[in-house]
C-alpha cells in the first residue's frame, strides 16, 4: 500500500450510460463499451461505478474495501461495528480470470450509523458522519482502503484491462440505471488496486482522463475542510472537489461546474453585467477549486451523471443520446459500439458540461 | 581635529586622452567627487565622497570614467573583516549608530535561488501563451467562507476587493524618502498595467490624488498625512506594523529630505526628522488592532480592503493567524530582504527572517486553522524577477510588491545612500536638482516596461506547468523542488525535494 504516497500521472479510456428512466439495465453494455477502446489503456487500471444496484439495501451505505491482510480487516471490522450497525458484511463475488493476478481482500458491508454516536459526536449530518469515518478508515487503519461508499451504488475496480475487471467482479449479473467505467495507462506501475478509477465518496464517483496541474493548490485548500487526499491522486480530488460545492456549500451542479472549468475573463466580461457579477463572484470566492490542466471526467450521482472537459479541451470526450438513454465516451466509437445510430451526437466544448438527470 | 581613519571605497579613475572636459561630471555629483581645476587645466577627484552610484560614468559622453574598488588590502582576516574595521572606526568618530538603506546585503541564504520550478511534459501538455489565453487576474480581499446562490444571484455581499491585472505591485515607498517624481513614476505605471502603488508613510501629496484607484495608501504609527480625504482616496489601506528592512522600529526620515512639499503633504514641520513611533500607540494588541482596522473601515465607509504590514520575525505564523482573525482583507508579510530609505544597520542585518521561510510557514499555519481562504497574503523583501513571483505564489502567496526592483527600474543604482538624501538618480532624494532628472514619463514607462516583461516570463512558465489561470498556482507548492536544502528547510517550505 506504498504507492498510496505518490502521485501517477496516466492517461487513460473513460465512458459512461445512463437510463434517464431509472430503468436497470447489465453491465455488458458498458464492458463492451470500454473494451473498443483497449488500446487506450496498459493493463494497469480499470474499473466501473454502477448506480442502481442493491435495490434490497438501497437505505444502507455500501462500503466497498480492499484489505491488504487479515488484520487490516479485523481492525477495520472492529472499527466498522463500533460505528455503524453492520447489516451484511460478505465477499463481493469474484470468477477467477487468467489475467487478474494478486487481488486483495474484496469485501462489502451494508451499514446504517449508528446514531447515538452520531448524537454525541459534534457531527450534525449522518452524510459527514459517514464521510468522517470513511477518512479515518482510509488515514489511519494501514492495509485498509474504502472505495466506494454510497447507498444503493457500488464501485468495482482493481489492476488489469476494464473488460477482465468487468468480467472479475461479475458485473453481467449486476443491474444499475447508471454505469461508469474507466481503462488505465498510468505511466508507472502502481500494482495496487486503490489506485484504478472510479474514486468515491459517498455516492459521488469519478472517472477521469487527464492530469491536474493545479493538484495541490486543490487538495491543499479541500484539505482545510476535513477532506484527507490520502492517495494523492487527481481523480480523488475531483471527487471531494464536488462533493464540497455540492455537498458541503450547496451549490448546484450547474454553479459547481463553473468554478470547476469557469470561463475565462475575457469571455466573462463580455457577458451582461449581471451574469458576469455572477460568474466573476464565483471565480474570486473558489478561485482554489479551479481545476486546471487537461482533463475529462465523468461524475457519477445517484441522480444523474455529468461529463465535463477542462476549459481548452485538452482531452477527448464525445456525448450522444438515444432515447432513454444518454451516452458519454471518451471516443464516438465506444458509444457507435452499443448504440450505432444514436439521435444525436456531439463534441462538448471546453468547460462546457453534459449532464443528465433522472426523470423523476 | 584628529585624524580620520576613513578610507575611499571607490577609486575613480579618468582617462585624460578621451575626455571632452564637458564637466558633466562635475556639474551632476551631488556627492562633489569630480572637481576642475581651471587654472591647471586638470581634473581632481575626491575619491571618499564617491558612493559608487555611477552617475557620472553613465552619463560621460565619452565613456572616459572608471570607478574601481579601493586598492586598500587588509590583513587577511576571516573575522575581522574589512567591513568590520571600518564600522568600528565610523562609530569611533561619530559616537552615533550606523544607518544604511536598502535592504541587507549580507550573505545570508537566498532560498529563492535553491527553489526549481517544474513544467509538463508528455503527460501533460504545456500551454502556449502565445496560442492560448493565460490569465493572471489576482484579487485581493476577504473571501466570504460560503455563498448562497439563486438563479443567477448571489446572496451574500462580497467584501471589497482589489483587482489586479497582474499579482504584482509597487511597495510601499513614501513621498519623502523618495522623490515625487519617483512616486509619480510609480502610480502612472501602477495605472497603466492594472496594478497599485502604495504610497508608504508618507502622506498623498495633491498631484497624486487622481492616481487615487491604483493607490494604497498607507496608515503607520507616526500618522503621518492620515486625514479623511487620504484614506478615502486611495483604493485601499494598509496599517504599517513593521518593515522587514528594520522589524520593531518606527520609521526614520532624515530632517534633509523634509523640504517644503513633504512637510505640506505630512504635515510636520519643514526640515524637522519624522521619526515614527515603534509601535502605534494605540496599538499594544491584537484585540488593539481590531479596533484600528474597523475605524479605518468605518471611516471608508465599508468601501475598501484594509490590509495589515508586518515584518517577519520568529513568531509570524501566529501573528499573521492573528491578523486574519482580527479582521484584516488581506496582510502583507515583509522579509529580512526587504529595503529601506533609512535604517540603522544592525537591525537591518540582524533582524528578522527570510520571506520565503515566513511565507510558508504563514501559509501553512492559516491552511491549518482553515482560515486561508479568507485572507489575502502579499509578500514583499527581495523579490527580484519573475521567478521569484512564481515561486512565491506557488509557496502560497496571492501577489507581491516590488520595491528595490522598482527603484532600479528607474535608475537605482544601489549604492546604499539613500538615506544621506543625495541621490544623484533623481529618486531617494528632494534635492531639486536632483529630483529633476528623473522624468515621471520616462520613469513610468521603464516600471511598465519591467512590468510587463515579468508578466511575459510568468506566462511562459505557468503555461511551462500546464497551468492556464494563475490562481491554479497559489498554494501549488508540488510544482517546486529544493536543491541543496536540509530536511528542515524543505519541511519548512513544504516542498519535496529535486528528484524526489
Amino acid at each position: 500500500m506504498d504507492s498510496k504516497n505518490f502521485r501517477i500521472p496516466s492517461g487513460c479510456s473513460i465512458c459512461g450510460i445512463m437510463n434517464k428512466k431509472g430503468r436497470v439495465f447489465s453491465g455488458n453494455d458498458i464492458i463492451q463499451s470500454i473494451a473498443l477502446m483497449h488500446e487506450r489503456s496498459n493493463g494497469l487500471g480499470g474499473g466501473f461505478a454502477a448506480y442502481g444496484i442493491y435495490p434490497e439495501y438501497k437505505n444502507y451505505y455500501a462500503f466497498h474495501l480492499f484489505y491488504s491482510d487479515k488484520n487490516a480487516k479485523e481492525e477495520t471490522e472492529h472499527f466498522l461495528h463500533q460505528h455503524f450497525d453492520v447489516i451484511l458484511g460478505e465477499k463481493i463475488p469474484t470468477r477467477k480470470i487468467k489475467s487478474i493476478k494478486n487481488p486483495p481482500l474484496i469485501w462489502r458491508y451494508f451499514l446504517k450509523p449508528d446514531s447515538k454516536r452520531i448524537l454525541l459526536s459534534d457531527i450534525e449530518e449522518e452524510n459527514d458522519y459517514v464521510f468522517s469515518c470513511v477518512m479515518k478508515i482510509n488515514t489511519y487503519i494501514k492495509g485498509a482502503y474504502v472505495f466506494s461508499s454510497g447507498k444503493n451504488m457500488g464501485a468495482f475496480k482493481g489492476v488489469g484491462y476494464p473488460e477482465d475487471i468487468g468480467d472479475f467482479y461479475r458485473l453481467d449479473e449486476y443491474k444499475g440505471y447508471i454505469w461508469t467505467a474507466h481503462g488505465r495507462f498510468p505511466t508507472n506501475t502502481p500494482g495496487w488496486w486503490g489506485g484504478a478509477h472510479p474514486f468515491t465518496l459517498l455516492d459521488w464517483s469519478v472517472v477521469h482522463n487527464g492530469e491536474i496541474s493545479s493538484y495541490d493548490t486543490n487538495r491543499r485548500f479541500l484539505e482545510m475542510y476535513g477532506y484527507k487526499c490520502a492517495l494523492q491522486t487527481d481523480t480523488e480530488v475531483i471527487t471531494y472537489t464536488f462533493d464540497y460545492l455540492v455537498r458541503k456549500q450547496g451549490l448546484s451542479l450547474e454553479t459547481a461546474v463553473k468554478i470547476v472549468a469557469p470561463p475565462f475573463w475575457s469571455e466573462i466580461e463580455r457577458l451582461p453585467k449581471k451574469e458576469a457579477d455572477f460568474l466573476r463572484t464565483l471565480r474570486y470566492v473558489y478561485s482554489s477549486l479551479l481545476i486546471n490542466g487537461p482533463f475529462s471526467i465523468i461524475l457519477g450521482m445517484s441522480n444523474g451523471m455529468l461529463a465535463l472537459n477542462d476549459r481548452i479541451k485538452l482531452r477527448p470526450l464525445t456525448a450522444a443520446v438515444h432515447g432513454e438513454f444518454l451516452y458519454v465516451a471518451s471516443e464516438e466509437s465506444a458509444i457507435r459500439e452499443i448504440c450505432p445510430q444514436p439521435h444525436r451526437v456531439w463534441a462538448p466544448k471546453g468547460g462546457e458540461p453534459v449532464i443528465g438527470f433522472l426523470e423523476k | 581635529m584628529a585624524l580620520s581613519f576613513k578610507m575611499p571605497e571607490f577609486l575613480i579613475k579618468r582617462q585624460v586622452e578621451t575626455c571632452s572636459k564637458c564637466l558633466l561630471c562635475v556639474k551632476q555629483c551631488a556627492n562633489k567627487v569630480h572637481y576642475y581645476d581651471e587654472k591647471n587645466d586638470s581634473f581632481l577627484t575626491a575619491d571618499e565622497n564617491c558612493v559608487g552610484c555611477h552617475r557620472c560614468a553613465v552619463i560621460c559622453p565619452t565613456r572616459s570614467i572608471y570607478i574601481l574598488k579601493y586598492p586598500l588590502e587588509f590583513r587577511r582576516n576571516a573575522y575581522w573583516t574589512e567591513e568590520t574595521i571600518k564600522q568600528i572606526y565610523k562609530q569611533a568618530e561619530s559616537g552615533g549608530i550606523l544607518l544604511a538603506g536598502t535592504g541587507t546585503d549580507r550573505d545570508y541564504p537566498i532560498y529563492w535561488d535553491k527553489i526549481l520550478i517544474n513544467a509538463s511534459q508528455v503527460t501533460n501538455p504545456s500551454i502556449d501563451p502565445l496560442r492560448e489565453p493565460m490569465e493572471l487576474k489576482t484579487f485581493l480581499g476577504r473571501r466570504p467562507k460560503a455563498i448562497t446562490v439563486e438563479g443567477k444571484e448571489i446572496k451574500e455581499e462580497i467584501p471589497p476587493k482589489l483587482e489586479l491585472e497582474v499579482p504584482i505591485m509597487f511597495a510601499a515607498m513614501s513621498f519623502g524618502a523618495i522623490s515625487l517624481n519617483a512616486v509619480k513614476s510609480l502610480a502612472k505605471a501602477a495605472q497603466k498595467k492594472g496594478t497599485y502603488y502604495n504610497t508608504g508613510e508618507g502622506g498623498l501629496h495633491r498631484d497624486l490624488y487622481q492616481y487615487g484607484s491604483n493607490t494604497t495608501v498607507q496608515v503607520a504609527s507616526g500618522r503621518f498625512g492620515v486625514h479623511p480625504d487620504y484614506l478615502n482616496a486611495g483604493a485601499a489601506i494598509e496599517i504599517k506594523i513593521g518593515q522587514g528592512a528594520k522589524p520593531g522600529i518606527g520609521g526614520h526620515l532624515p530632517g534633509e529630505k523634509v523640504g517644503e512639499e513633504v512637510s505640506k503633504t505630512r504635515m510636520i514641520p519643514l526640515g524637522s526628522d519624522a521619526i515614527s513611533p515603534a509601535p502605534h500607540h494605540d496599538i499594544y494588541s491584537i484585540e488593539d488592532l481590531r479596533q484600528l482596522i474597523f475605524s479605518l473601515k468605518e471611516a471608508t465607509d465599508y468601501k475598501k480592503p484594509v490590509g495589515v504590514k508586518i515584518a517577519a520575525v520568529h513568531n509570524i505564523a501566529a501573528i499573521a493567524s492573528g491578523i486574519a482573525r482580527a479582521g484584516a482583507d488581506f496582510i502583507v508579510i515583509d522579509g529580512f530582504r526587504g529595503g529601506t530609505g533609512a535604517a540603522p544597520q544592525r537591525t537591518r542585518d540582524n533582524v528578522g527572517i527570510p520571506i520565503e521561510l515566513a511565507l510558508a510557514a504563514v501559509d501553512s499555519r492559516l491552511r491549518d486553522e482553515s482560515i486561508r481562504n479568507e485572507v489575502s497574503l502579499v509578500v514583499s523583501g527581495g523579490i527580484r524577477n519573475s521567478a521569484d513571483v512564481i515561486k512565491a505564489i506557488a509557496l502560497g502567496a496571492d501577489a507581491v510588491y516590488i520595491g528595490t526592483a522598482a527603484l532600479i527600474a528607474l535608475g537605482c543604482h544601489m549604492c546604499q545612500k539613500c538615506y544621506t538624501g543625495k541621490c544623484n538618480w533623481g529618486i531617494a532624494t528632494q534635492d531639486p536638482q536632483l529630483t529633476k532628472r528623473l522624468d515621471p514619463e520616462i520613469g513610468a514607462q521603464r516600471a511598465a516596461n519591467l512590468i510587463k516583461a515579468w508578466k511575459h516570463e510568468i506566462k511562459d512558465m505557468l503555461g511551462g506547468m500546464g497551468i492556464n489561470a494563475i490562481e491554479s498556482l497559489r498554494g501549488n507548492r508540488l510544482m517546486l523542488r529544493g536543491i541543496g536544502l536540509t530536511d528542515t528547510e524543505l519541511k519548512i517550505l513544504g516542498i519535496k525535494a529535486a528528484g524526489e
